[in-house]
């Protein structure tokens, strides 16, 4: 086994997805080492948040594998795959944050369920993350009370409660300003060196993605279009890499035979 | 060749049937499994979260059912003596009223006040928990959602169906009690003496077991409905009715079905 390989934390091969007939995924292959930034950027419907899914085993895959510390996802018993996501640090795009609990609660959650310890415990080491993500003093208020960029924060304060050795973030800038999400992204790395987590980042957000990356893996309609650092994605030369990075619009030719039959498909009296 | 799509269209809407039953099922084998297991495997299902759901079933069910069951006493009352007046039986009005009371309505009147009332609010829930990710929240902090939601719901429910069963019992023969004493100037306490006298053990444990199976029904037919949530808002309704009008459609079906086989 190659040192690099060692080092993999989850180790992607050939991931294959569909939704109904539809293929999401296509062959990807991907691998996230200890203690590194790994940025999943594509548009809108290239099957990123699809990857995130199958990186935190809420999806099964229709083909390839999808290895957790060297062990195929799949091959982990319920029991072992609640131990290992207690390892693991999750926050969602909308914050996923529990409506019913208030801010203080939801952080502490994750430990009351899977520690013993004594409630005062729970509520200092919550007040700690809290005040990790400059949320101290809002422990009362209820997630409705909360600004968009506060809950992403509050999301963050509990995933990273458990000392987790991953953090997956689903597009942690997404409807947030510039400023908010600057600072979000700074707290990830922030985190990345306190903690030394790996750090797994959905996101097409381009200055966020530069600003924390270490590595970017570049998805378009499913499939994987490069896998570098980022001033190796910077400087590829592939179009489709270079339309993403500079937004431009992609060139789609039109086959007017085509698209006169989608014109009028299924129309009535034809 | 009309036929063909509509043979195709009862494959489809049977196999999703099968399914569906099958993952209710599946649901409760999970909740009985998290509630005898859980403590040993050091994931209890927590005690504040069936408290809190006891209430939200139960207690907060009270004022409708002992309501509405109490007016359904007096409406049987009212049907059995304008009935048994043709034929100047209508002292036979309370073994009547006992007897249904205690083996149909009351059980069937909880059940439909907790399946509206309670139905559609956990299927509410759960469709917006699964439509904010709360539900993936969960799973991938390693917490079994069905331990987390479901198992406490099904165990409220079968503390909590039989209580009310009960007490709408109460209330539906103090009802046609109250009534019948108007009519037939028949005290209330000779009317439940009379009760007494024809029922056992048996009839009121009908009832009671009846409402352990139509709270189980309640219990994952509105969990499973809010787990399968998708499409938006829109979604969300459709999947709170539906739970509503299937668990009731469900609980007058099996009454049917315990009928046929209790009473014969």
């Amino acid at each position: 086994m190659t040192d690099q390989a060692f080092q993999a934390v989850i180790e992607v091969e050939d991931l294959v997805t569909y939704y109904g007939t539809r293929k999401i995924l296509d062959r990807v292959n991907l691998s996230i080492r200890q203690g590194e930034v790994m940025v999943i950027m594509g548009g809108s419907g290239s099957g990123k948040s699809t990857l995130l899914r199958h990186l935190l085993a809420l999806n099964k895959p229709a083909s390839g594998s999808i290895r957790l510390y060297g062990k195929d996802i799949g091959k982990y018993s319920t029991r072992e795959l609640q131990t290992l996501r207690k390892r693991m640090g999750v926050s969602f795009q909308n914050g996923a944050l529990f409506n019913s609990l208030n801010v203080e609660d939801n952080v502490a959650f994750p430990l009351r369920e899977h520690t013993q310890l004594d409630d005062n415990t729970i509520r200092i080491m919550s007040r700690m993350k809290l005040e990790v993500v400059n949320l101290a003093g809002f422990e009362e208020l209820m997630p409705a009370q909360l600004s968009g960029g506060m809950i992403k924060r509050a999301a963050l304060a509990r995933a990273i409660v458990m000392d987790p050795d991953m953090l997956f973030f689903d597009e942690p800038s997404a409807g947030l300003d510039p400023v908010v999400s600057a600072d979000l992204d700074e707290l990830i790395l922030k985190l990345r060196e306190a903690m030394q987590v790996s750090v797994v980042v959905v996101t097409h957000e381009l200055d966020s993605a530069f600003r924390i990356a270490d590595r970017i893996i570049v998805l378009d309609k499913g499939k994987v279009l490069i896998i570098g650092t980022v001033d190796e994605v910077k400087n590829s030369d592939n179009q489709r890499v270079q339309n993403l990075l500079n937004r431009r619009a992609e060139d789609v030719e039109v086959d007017p035979e085509a698209y006169l039959k989608r014109l009028t498909e299924n129309l009535a009296g034809l | 060749m009309l036929i063909r799509p509509f043979i195709e269209g009862v494959g489809e809407k049977t196999i999703l049937a099968v399914e569906e039953a099958g993952y209710q099922f599946l649901l409760l084998m999970e909740s009985l499994y998290w509630l005898c297991l859980g403590p040993l495997l050091n994931q209890p299902v927590r005690l504040h979260t069936i408290a809190a759901e006891m209430i939200k079933i139960g207690v907060l069910a009270i004022p409708v059912v002992l309501l509405l069951s109490f007016s359904n006493g007096v409406m049987m009352a009212i049907q059995g003596i304008v009935t048994l007046q043709e034929f100047d039986a209508e002292s036979q009005v309370v073994p009547g009223i006992a007897y249904s009371v205690t083996r149909e309505f009351g059980v069937l009147i909880t059940a439909i006040v907790v399946a509206g009332r309670s139905g559609s609010a956990i299927a509410a829930r759960i469709g917006s928990m699964q439509m904010s990710q709360e539900v993936d929240a969960l799973r991938v902090m390693g917490i079994e959602p069905v331990r987390h939601l479901v198992a406490p719901i099904v165990l409220a429910m079968l503390v909590m169906m039989p209580i009310l069963t009960i007490m709408a019992d109460s209330a539906a023969l103090i009802g046609g009690g109250i009534y019948t004493g108007i009519v037939l100037k028949l005290s209330l306490g000779t009317f439940i003496d009379r009760c007494f006298d024809v029922l056992v053990v048996y009839d009121v444990m009908q009832g009671l077991s009846k409402s352990l199976v139509f709270g189980v029904l309640i219990a994952v037919v509105a969990c499973s409905n809010g787990f399968s949530v998708s499409g938006g808002a829109e979604g969300l309704g459709r999947a709170t009715t539906r739970s509503v009008v299937m668990s009731i459609a469900m609980i007058v079906v099996a009454d049917m079905l315990f009928t046929f086989f209790l009473s014969r």
